[in-house]
């Protein structure tokens, strides 16, 4: 690892975050696209989120016994009705401790 | 109205149930990188100059792998290519500001921030400044980032690798788009794009990220279509 190539990765990293917003003039973009942009969110983060739940680390599937689904599932019930960010993230873990410090044992 | 130091603290306070993950995601990418046998200084800066948790990770494995560094910088761009979208979104909020307060700005785009300032701002269309706001969530998940490295850094991997916490990722960012479930439409978006990001995991360069997000607002823009 060598300060050029955290350089340029930097690089690349920040006019990712500085080209739509410093380089672009938003009326370049259509009605049509603004109103997708409001998917964002749903597009993006499924994507971390399913490699996340469904891979172990090396990026194989798990089978059906796989913990994190079941945590995963936990955080969903609890979030969609508690609307609570901390909720949602503790129940999910707290799940997934049981699962495999208790159960799968 | 709200002074633009309330809006800041409000950003702030928006991200801090995010700690629970991105505490311990910065404490393990520092010990990673030290376990990697980098140098310690070279592991902080990839926090400083990169500033994106998951790209840090795979930026170091891949060079101690013995990947070249063109492989590893374009893992990095690719993957953090997502801000594109983030920055078309927020830019409707950032319009006013000058350039080089955009470029300040852009610096702090982060996957939290990004998405609860969007929340936010969506909800309180009248606010004068948001991008106070965003500023807030990004500047404390910055802060957070960086002394969560430093300490994975010098302390190593002081939390046990049999919790599992990096599983609390996914958990962060399903509690992002919890409330967006209540829209049929929108879970419909989600469900392309997860089903495409685990058919589409072995493409190259983590493309994977990127590629089920556009695979995703492709199939966003046909269902539009077909609503009206």
């Amino acid at each position: 690892m060598s300060w050029f190539s955290i350089i340029v990765s930097g690089i690349v990293t920040y006019f990712s975050r500085m080209a739509m917003v410093a380089l672009i003039d938003r009326e370049m973009l259509g009605a049509k696209v603004k109103e997708v942009l409001n998917y964002v969110p749903a597009a993006v983060f499924p994507a971390i989120i399913f490699p996340g739940v469904f891979f172990n680390d090396f990026g194989s599937f798990v089978e059906y016994s796989n913990p994190k689904i079941y945590g995963a599932i936990v955080a969903l019930i609890i979030g969609f009705y508690s609307k609570n960010i901390i909720a949602t993230i503790l129940s999910g873990l707290l799940s997934y401790w049981i699962i495999i410090f208790f159960i799968n044992q | 109205m709200l002074s633009k130091s309330k809006i800041f603290f409000k950003g702030t306070a928006a991200v801090l149930p995010h700690m629970l993950s991105v505490i311990p995601f910065g404490i393990i990418t520092g010990a990673i990188g030290v376990e990697l046998g980098f140098d310690p200084i070279l592991v902080y800066a990839t926090s400083l100059i990169i500033f994106g948790g998951a790209s840090q990770i795979i930026f170091m494995q891949l060079l101690s792998g013995g990947a070249s560094s063109l492989v590893a910088i374009t893992s990095v761009g690719v993957i953090n290519s997502r801000h594109l979208l983030y920055g078309a979104v927020l830019s409707e909020y950032l319009e006013k500001l000058n350039f080089i307060k955009k470029l300040f700005i852009s610096y702090f785009i982060v996957d939290q921030g990004f998405a609860e300032s969007n929340k936010y701002i969506k909800q309180n269309k009248n606010l004068s400044n948001p991008h106070y706001y965003i500023l807030g969530t990004g500047v404390t998940l910055w802060f957070c980032w960086q002394l969560s490295t430093i300490s994975g850094i010098i302390l190593g991997s002081f939390i046990p690798e049999e919790l599992g916490l990096k599983f609390a990722i996914p958990l962060t960012f399903l509690a992002i788009i919890i409330n967006d479930l209540r829209k049929l439409d929108h879970v419909f978006v989600m469900l392309v794009s997860g089903f495409a990001s685990l058919i589409l995991f072995d493409a190259p360069f983590k493309s994977y990220i990127i590629l089920s997000p556009i695979v995703a607002l492709i199939s966003a823009f046909i269902m539009l279509r077909f609503k009206k």
